[in-house]
């Protein structure tokens, strides 16, 4: 039954091409923009997927406030607040996976005629370990390099090229500021922070020789920072409250006194970053899908006009033999397939720009064949949909009536 | 005695018309056996196509009862007349009405199509048809390459398709000059030779001389029936 039906479908929608290129074309809109716009935010998700990633997860920091000795705090006058033993003191609640302070800022690298200004990282080892940070070639520096304070440097992908080119770095001397540092390692490259920063435009140097040769600290012992990473995800609030506790308690702060540092939720930050994206493009798709609505009303304009026309072709059908759900399947399928034809060029013309846009400006998209899938399904439910009324017109009609119709 | 094939009593047709309701068919009886063949003659606005179309299953009466093939028309519902149309009967009209877009073998094949008939028998079967009625080699033609009576045979060769044991036409050789007409009445003869029964409406004397049987209307009501030359 419904293959006949198929192909004088077919020859209705031939019979008045650019009428059922018009009809189309809202379909083919409408289909093409939800299909854009799904590549351009799953895109962005994926992007921040990527990124979130590379930062290591379960992650949360700790940033020293200044304060003068004695505890009473003075704006910016001291020095940090935070130490090495406070982060011995946090490795030791339960829950922590690893604890590294670190002591960063921005200096002059130099190799040969080679110079560059990067991000000097001092920490310990367990900063590799709760950023999930690989090394290409070479190693990391131990704890033994921290407690004897070595001139030793794992340097990021960034810092590489830039200072040695197509050289292997492992086992040259570079210097930081003036003094030389022996470059051990190579870390993995991680890419753009959720920031937009480079993350492997950075060097990696013992939290010791960073204090007493790098950034020459008065206060030996302090730290700017500390990261902190969690076993589990559901942990986070937990240890964070616990860090809370511990520090105001080392700190000796009174219950009337505010906190001396700072507390940064990293994963939490990504996690929301992650989440407007995901709205974002829920959003994006709803707006194009609008549109499909727009392309199925003009469908069912144009059925409820074939019907009109063709009231005279109906009568003759029934009076030949058709019944009601003879008539109403040829329409409905008519329908489907105007829909389906505007979908699938809507799809291909959806994804030729998507690449375009992907080839002009880079911005990552995602075609997926889910989003695909989701057209097909759109748009056969369109036409049947917005089919529906007008089939439903044809096969009503009496047949005396129609036969009549002239 | 067999079942007639039609058996009409007391049927009535009203239309709702701007000046009110208008009685165009007023209390018909009629019985047609199996294997006849009668003409409708009366005066326009007599209600013959009144009748045809209530007999064609395409309308319903107002009053009065209708038994086709024995079976009673009026507690059908739609679908159940469309299978009458398709099964039991066969109509050909004043205006041929074949589907323009359509090849004169598919516009034969299309009752066929209704009845769920595979692919290989429509072709077969409307192929068979098409020469019966002389119009083989036109199979792919569309209707608008051939002319007015050839069309109209066509719709006979669409009638004929699904083998119904009743053909209704209304005025079919109105259209046609008169050469034409008695070639379509060769054909009509030809078929209630086979054994289909036949009821045509016609305006004309001499092609209602091709039947057995005369029945007159006038002003909704049947006012003669008589046997004819041609029964004899
Ligand atoms: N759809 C209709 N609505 C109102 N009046 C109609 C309709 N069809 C036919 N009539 C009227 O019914 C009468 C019978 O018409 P019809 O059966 O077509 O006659 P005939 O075929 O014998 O010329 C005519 O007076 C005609 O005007
Ligand atoms: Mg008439």
């Amino acid at each position: 039954m419904i293959r006949p039906m198929l192909g004088e479908a077919w020859s209705a929608m031939n019979a008045n091409r650019l009428r059922a290129a018009l009809t189309m074309l809202g379909m083919v809109i409408g289909v093409g923009a939800v299909v854009i716009m799904l590549a351009i935010g799953q895109g962005a998700q994926y992007a921040i997927q990527q990124t979130i990633s590379t930062m290591g997860s379960n992650l949360f920091i700790v940033l020293s406030g200044f304060s003068s000795s004695g505890g009473v705090r003075s704006g910016s006058g001291g020095g940090p607040t935070l130490t090495v033993a406070d982060a011995d003191a946090i490795a030791e609640l339960d829950g922590v996976a690893n604890v590294a302070p670190t002591h960063q800022g921005s200096r002059q690298v130099i190799y040969g005629a080679q110079n560059w200004s990067t991000q000097v990282i001092g920490t310990t080892p367990a900063y590799l370990d709760a950023r999930a940070w690989s090394i290409t070639s070479g190693s990391g520096f131990s704890d033994s390099d921290v407690r004897s304070a070595t001139r030793v440097v794992v340097i990021g992908q960034t810092v590489a090229e830039n200072l040695f080119g197509e050289e292997e770095p492992v086992g040259k001397t570079m210097r930081i500021q003036q003094s030389p540092f022996v470059v051990i390692g190579v870390l993995g490259a991680k890419g753009q922070s959720l920031d937009g920063r480079d993350q492997d435009d950075t060097v990696l140097i013992p939290l010791t020789t960073a204090q007493r040769k790098v950034f020459g600290t008065p206060f030996v012992g302090s730290v700017r920072m500390i990261m902190v990473q969690t076993e589990r995800a559901d942990q986070m609030e937990q240890v964070m409250a616990q860090t809370t506790a511990l520090l105001r308690q080392r700190h000796r702060l009174r219950d009337d006194m505010p906190d001396d540092f700072f507390m940064r939720n990293l994963s939490a930050a990504a996690e929301s970053e992650a989440a407007t994206t995901r709205t974002m493009s829920i959003l994006l798709g709803a707006i194009a899908s609008i549109s499909l609505i727009v392309g199925g009303i003009g469908i069912m304009n144009i059925m409820l006009v074939s019907v009109t026309e063709r009231t005279r072709e109906i009568g003759i059908r029934m009076a030949i033999g058709a019944r009601q759900r003879d008539i109403l399947l040829q329409f409905l399928l008519e329908a489907v397939m105007i829909s389906f034809a505007g979908c699938f060029t809507g799809l291909l013309l959806g994804i030729a720009i998507a690449l375009g846009i992907n080839a002009l400006t880079g911005m990552v998209i995602v075609i997926s064949g889910t989003a695909a899938l989701l057209a097909f399904a759109v748009a056969a439910s369109v036409g049947i949909f917005f089919g529906w009324y007008p089939a439903q017109k044809a096969a009503r009609l009496d047949p005396i009536e129609a036969l009549r119709y002239q | 005695m067999t079942e007639a094939v039609i058996r009409v009593e007391g049927l009535g047709k009203s239309y709702q018309t701007a000046a009110g309701e208008f009685p165009a068919l007023r209390g018909v009886n009629l019985r047609v056996d199996g294997g006849e063949y009668l003409a409708i003659m009366g005066p326009s606005g007599s209600g013959k196509s009144t009748f045809m179309n209530l007999l064609g299953c395409l309308d319903r009466p107002s009053s009065g009862a209708y038994f086709l093939a024995g079976a009673n028309v009026a507690e059908m519902d739609r679908d159940a007349l469309a299978r009458l149309r398709n099964h039991t009967l066969g109509f050909v009209f004043q205006g041929f009405n074949l589907l323009p877009r359509m090849s004169l073998q598919d516009n034969v094949a299309l009752p066929l199509v209704y009845a769920g008939v595979d692919k290989a028998s429509r072709r077969a079967r409307a192929r068979v048809l098409l020469e019966r009625v002389g119009l083989g080699q036109y199979a792919d033609s569309l209707p608008n390459r051939i002319s007015g009576g050839q069309q109209q045979r066509v719709a006979i060769a669409r009638a004929l398709v699904n083998q119904p044991r009743l053909i209704l036409a209304d005025e079919p050789t109105g259209n046609l000059d008169s050469q034409t007409s008695e070639d379509i009445m060769a054909l009509f003869d030809s078929l209630n030779r086979d054994g289909i029964t036949i009821v045509l409406v016609t305006h004309e004397l001499d092609i209602a001389e091709h039947a057995r049987r005369q029945v007159r209307f006038r002003d909704g009501c049947i006012i003669s029936d008589h046997l004819t030359g041609a029964a004899a």
